[in-house]
């Protein structure tokens, strides 16, 4: 299916370029540690630097994800979150920001349950311009890459070490937005892999795609973040921002008075780490 | 609704029972899991493969398993000729070993060096480290803490077999979040390690070949009865989790449409408390763990809490060929509450001398229920899927006793 439409992930990869950085792409949990706190979070992301927004709908079986945002989605759940009140909150996000990229996160069963189509005509008027959903690989693209290309959504496709070079066409044709390079064969928030390894990666990824890169699972420092952003076009952090979140929770497991601006601090220094590698050296370059 | 040609012929290409099944797995897998669709297709063409198979299955895992008339729980309820297959009576007590052992000989042929597997009551996981243990294989058992806890003595047996018993202490702490955990593993070392599946459920081609391993059970019943009775049997009754048991013993009849064939899923406290474990009586279509089927969940399509006093049917999904069943009619899905399945328990080790496993306690209440309504010369096979002795504890505990 042709993609000729253009969102918000479009027009942020291609500003990035023009100033010759990669970016920063920061997920947080929707409804950690509770709805008001995490929408204060959500409104503050852009402003620490975050450039594009990865906005986790919580799932109770996360089965691809670590223990840091197995836990904030609990955390989420347990306050009350769900599907329409994610969406709620990416709408009222849009008030005040009309161009910093959501990509909503998460896997199936609420999407499916909420109803597809349902679910695409929401998000698309609440503004969100792209879908990362773990568990439909391009197998399953009817379920909801394709209904989402015609809701002129992105649906952004995982590739990982083991997609190898002969299912990469298969992975990429329906591929739009950019694409998720999942570093490591993992969960998120525990191994990471070396620089050099990206870098390989990332290579062998340009040969199928001129789709932005994005590389995600186990960055955690703002040096990761620097490094990760050259080798490729953004950077994703995820459990070490969500751990921000955990580590600034009273003993009931409400949020502190500090919480806010301790995630919204900790993305600024990750937001630094892309801004100060600024320049796009190549592999060949630093050789 | 019109009747099919067969119900024997799925899952189509894509691994579909109907809307049912499927591949929802996460990119890192995907290839793993088209990887081990092609063994198996590789393995299951393979006359040697069958072979060897057959071969444990006879002088290790002591198959055929016996058709067993129940004579005095026949007499007492006084309808229905009621057989046991002795499920039980296979080494390690349940019928998980016949898919362990096709499981592990496909794990060999794909050159994999490290097993996995999740378990509920822990049979599986007896099942799974007791084949590792006879091939020589690294053997790590995701276990919810709480079954851990309901289950001991089987914790004891894995050690004993030499596995690793990863305790998991996520969500429910039962079978789903042992599976969750378990496809956390996997995805971390694709290159080397089998996620050794126990039911009918998961991923394609999971469900197709967990099925066809336990097949044997529904196949030998078919021989066993004709000798026995000289006509196939009237009615097939077994319990279900993810359903394994059930579909080895019921597959092999499906086409066989004046065959009555009823599914017993676990009613806990009873439907009307959201205590319980039935996915197809209470629960409706969603995804989890790799495919779609019946699921308890809530209205934000978050996975519910199962509960059974039977650890190995405490899981909130179903395999997907069920859901499919259940939807075109052709097996009766019904449920059987905790006091009941405790009832059958007690009523079978008396009358029969054999101790049932909770889990087929259920299906034994509900030939109990069945049964003295029906004709004297009405033939009903119950699945024995597993024997109790692991459930003494818990049923000790219920009564008061400290083992």
């Amino acid at each position: 299916m042709s993609v000729d439409f253009e969102t918000r992930i479009d027009r942020r990869f291609r500003a990035l370029k023009t100033q010759g950085r990669g970016g920063l792409v920061a997920f947080v949990t929707a409804g950690d540690p509770d709805p008001d706190t995490a929408f204060e979070i959500l409104k503050g992301l852009p402003g620490a630097g975050a450039d594009l927004i990865e906005l986790g709908m919580p799932f109770s079986d996360p089965m691809a994800d670590g223990p840091a945002i197995q836990a904030s989605s609990q955390r989420a759940l347990k306050a009350g979150q769900t599907t329409i009140k994610t969406i709620d909150m990416v709408r009222r996000f849009r008030e005040d920001d009309d161009e910093t990229p959501i990509i909503l996160m998460g896997y199936y069963n609420p999407v499916y349950i909420y109803g597809v189509d349902r679910f695409l005509a929401d998000a698309k008027a609440a503004g969100v311009d792209g879908l990362i959903i773990v568990d439909l690989p391009p197998e399953e693209e009817q379920e909801l890459c394709l209904p989402a290309l015609k809701a002129e959504i992105n649906f952004i496709y995982l590739t990982a070490p083991t997609t190898d070079d002969v299912r990469l066409p298969a992975v990429l044709r329906n591929a739009s937005g950019f694409v998720y390079y999942v570093s490591i064969t993992g969960i998120t928030g525990t191994a990471s892999a070396s620089v050099e390894a990206i870098e390989e990666a990332v290579e062998r990824l340009r040969r199928h795609t001129d789709l932005p890169l994005a590389v995600g699972f186990g960055i955690k420092t703002a040096e990761q973040v620097g490094a990760v952003g050259q080798a490729a076009n953004a950077a994703v952090v995820g459990s070490a921002l969500v751990n921000q979140v955990a580590g600034n929770l009273d003993a009931d497991g409400k949020a502190k008075p500090c919480l806010v601006n301790a995630v919204l601090g900790f993305a600024a220094e990750l937001a630094q780490g892309v801004r100060n590698a600024k320049g796009f050296a190549t592999r060949e370059q630093r050789k | 609704m019109s009747r099919l040609n067969t119900y024997r012929a799925g899952p189509d290409e894509t691994g579909h029972f109907g809307i049912y099944g499927g591949r929802f797995v996460a990119e890192t897998l995907m290839p793993l899991v088209l990887d081990l669709e092609t063994a198996y297709e590789a393995a299951k063409a393979d006359p040697d493969f069958h072979a060897e198979i057959a071969g444990y299955l006879k002088h290790y895992v002591g198959r055929p398993s016996p058709l067993y008339f129940a004579q005095r729980m026949t007499e007492n309820l006084g309808g229905a000729r009621i057989y046991f297959k002795r499920e039980d009576l296979n080494h390690t007590g349940a019928h998980k070993i016949n898919n362990c052992i096709g499981q592990i000989m496909l794990a060999r042929r794909m050159g994999k060096t490290r097993i996995i597997a999740e378990t509920g009551a822990g049979m599986h996981g007896v099942a799974t480290a007791t084949v590792c243990a006879l091939f020589n294989l690294p053997c790590i058992i995701y276990m919810g803490c709480k079954d851990i806890e309901r289950q001991a003595p089987n914790v004891y047996r894995m050690k004993m077999l030499g596995a690793e018993v990863r305790p998991v202490g996520t969500g429910s702490g039962t079978l789903k979040d042992a599976m969750n955990d378990a496809i956390r593993d996997w995805v971390t070392n694709v290159a080397d390690t089998y996620y050794l599946i126990g039911t009918v459920a998961g991923m394609h081609p999971f469900p197709a070949m967990v099925r066809d391993f336990q097949c044997v059970i529904g196949e030998e019943t078919r021989t066993q009865i004709l000798e026995l009775e000289g006509r196939r049997p009237d009615s097939l009754v077994a319990c279900i989790g993810g359903g394994s048991n059930a579909m080895g013993l019921f597959h092999p009849f499906l086409d066989e449409t004046a065959i009555r064939i009823v599914g017993v899923e676990a009613a806990g406290h009873g439907i009307e408390t959201g205590e319980h474990a039935a996915s197809l009586t209470a629960g409706r279509p969603g995804v989890l763990h790799g495919n779609r089927t019946y699921l308890l969940m809530d209205d934000d399509g978050q996975i519910e809490e199962a509960h059974s006093i039977s650890a190995g049917l405490d899981y909130p999904g179903i395999g997907p060929e069920h859901s499919w069943l259940y939807d075109t009619g052709r097996v009766e899905y019904v449920s059987v509450t905790d006091t009941e399945a405790l009832e059958a328990f007690r009523f079978c080790s008396r009358m029969e001398g054999i101790i049932p496993a909770l889990e087929s306690s259920h299906a034994i209440a509900q030939a109990m229920k069945m049964a003295p309504d029906l004709p004297k010369d009405h033939l009903m096979v119950i699945n024995l899927s597993g024997r109790g002795d692991k459930d003494l504890n818990m049923v000790a505990h219920i009564d008061g006793v400290t083992l």
